[in-house]
């Protein structure tokens, strides 16, 4: 564990001093919980279908899949028609997409910036790396497959794959989600301790609390 | 003077016209940057496919009271603003709750909410809001300025400070409003709008390209949902108070959609035209430019 996130006694500006024990008092640490679907089965399905036309993807940039994420933007695949947007912060986004190759350093942030989105939220992954380990396959520091360490709702083939997958991928995810297929959240919650000692036994130097929204 | 209950749900029939006519209003706009920049953009309805899917976003998690306050105070100020201004001028039914002394309240109002969002995302933690709340409240004391000034040029030219008689007094032709009677005051308040309608190169506060999103970083699901709502209608309450200052405010829908529309769209052109400034730039523009202005109106008045 690093030093800065050891327990310390710090001496307050006042002249008072108290103990800062940085992973519990900078994290939350409980697990997370199933969120059910609405009992009004009318009502959940309207929630699914603008679920599904609003889609809205964390921009993080994972592996060498990422570039293909940004001619969505421009004008020749304009992936803003279809309610398909960019959001800077995991609060707001509903889609992570793991773009191509997952190294072990990244998984760490990517399981961090995952357990912040909220509820339900869906994870894509492009690229043979995410469902096999593609070219890395035998490589000692990228993950091989990422429904071990995250719930996968949707592969999108090929490396990479081209926008145009993309597009069809999407459209793809908005059917799951509209037939209330699209549970990785809950899925994630019910299974959590199956992911987390998936996700410790490869992250070596695991210096987070269980669970950090 | 009595109150008259029935102002209440007619109030509130302005509110849900207002909020309707943002929503569309603000795709539309996106749609014609979309088209600047040679995309088709979303799609005229999306925003309230975003509303809906917000509010139905099943966890949510909080940082504290003030946190749940912000988007409250945030929701307050747009609807307080638009509330307290006649919306249709003339009109019994969409009067809503406006006093003699309502030009003061406005300019309360206009800075109220961001205030409370200032509060509201302090609490959340995250460097960004904090960085965005601070960069925010800077530019928005800026941009206050020449618009308080030009507000009271024109109080002073028309010897009032309620909003309804300072339409009334541009009545009767185009030549009557403030635009053309006091081009100085306008022109000062004009640029203080490109100032709080946060489209580049004004867009300090959420910094796409360093910081990206400023002060909602951390809101999310419902709070998010809510903030959305106040985005549609706070801009509009804003082109109320500017449209019924100084452009002759309007006698009817119409007119109102017609004027809210080319006024928006003068902070969307100078937004797709021009790049973004630093917070620096963007407040020594403001002193530099805009201030003298309404210092100048204001000696003319």
């Amino acid at each position: 564990m690093k030093d800065e996130l050891k327990k310390r006694i710090v001496k307050g500006p006042d002249g008072f001093e108290f103990e800062v024990d940085p992973i519990n008092d900078y994290y939350c640490d409980a697990a997370p919980k199933v969120h059910p679907p609405v009992y009004v089965k009318i009502v959940e399905d309207l929630f699914n279908w603008a679920r599904s036309e609003s889609i809205w993807i964390l921009g993080f940039g994972t592996g060498c899949g990422a570039i293909e994420m940004r001619p969505l933007m421009t004008p020749r695949f304009d992936a803003y028609r279809f309610g398909v947007q960019w959001r800077p912060t995991p609060r707001q986004s509903n889609l992570f997409i793991i773009s191509g190759y997952l190294s072990v350093k990244t998984l760490k942030r990517v399981i961090r910036s995952y357990e912040q989105m909220q509820s339900p939220k869906y994870v894509m992954g492009l690229g043979s790396c995410t469902i096999n380990g593609g070219m890395y396959w035998d490589s000692y520091n990228t993950i091989k497959r990422l429904d071990q360490y995250l719930p996968v709702d949707l592969y999108v083939a090929g490396c990479m794959p081209r926008p145009e997958a993309l597009l069809k991928g999407f459209d793809d995810l908005k059917k799951i989600i509209r037939a209330g297929k699209a549970e990785g959240a809950n899925l994630y919650a019910e299974n959590f301790d199956w992911y987390k000692a998936n996700q410790k036994k490869v992250i070596q130097d695991w210096d987070m609390p269980d669970y950090n929204w | 003077m009595t109150f008259e209950w029935m102002k209440i749900p007619y109030a509130l029939l302005t509110l849900f016209i207002v909020v309707n006519y943002g929503l569309l209003l603000s795709a539309l706009i996106a749609k014609i940057g979309a088209r600047a920049g040679r995309r088709h953009g979303i799609p005229i309805y999306q925003n309230y496919i975003d509303l809906l899917k917000n509010f139905a976003q099943r966890s949510s998690v909080t940082h504290g009271v003030m946190f749940y306050l912000g988007p409250v105070f945030r929701l307050t100020g747009g609807i307080g603003l638009l509330m307290f201004v006649p919306v249709i001028y003339g009109s019994a039914m969409f009067s809503n709750l406006s006093f003699a002394g309502d030009l003061i309240l406005a300019l309360y109002f206009v800075f109220f909410s961001t205030l409370g969002m200032a509060l509201g995302a302090g609490e959340s933690g995250h460097p960004h809001a904090a960085i965005g709340v601070s960069r925010g409240l800077a530019q928005v004391t800026m941009a206050e300025l020449p618009l308080a000034l030009a507000v009271f040029a024109v109080a002073l030219q028309y010897h009032t400070l309620s909003i309804t008689d300072i339409v009334a007094a541009q009545q009767g032709g185009i030549l009557h409003w403030t635009v053309f009677t006091n081009p100085v005051a306008v022109a000062a308040a004009m640029l203080a709008f490109l100032g709080t309608m946060m489209r580049p190169p004004f867009d300090v506060v959420i910094a796409p390209q360093e910081i990206p999103i400023g002060p909602p970083t951390e809101y999310h699901s419902a709070y998010l949902a809510l903030m959305q709502a106040n985005r549609a209608i706070f801009p509009i309450a804003k082109i109320v108070i500017y449209m019924s200052l100084f452009f002759g405010g309007a006698t009817s829908w119409p007119v109102f959609f017609l004027k809210a529309f080319l006024i928006y769209l003068f902070a969307a052109f100078v937004g797709v035209v021009f790049p973004r400034f630093r917070v620096e730039q963007s407040i020594r523009w403001f002193l530099v430019w805009a201030v003298p202005l309404g210092i100048l109106s204001l000696l003319l008045a």
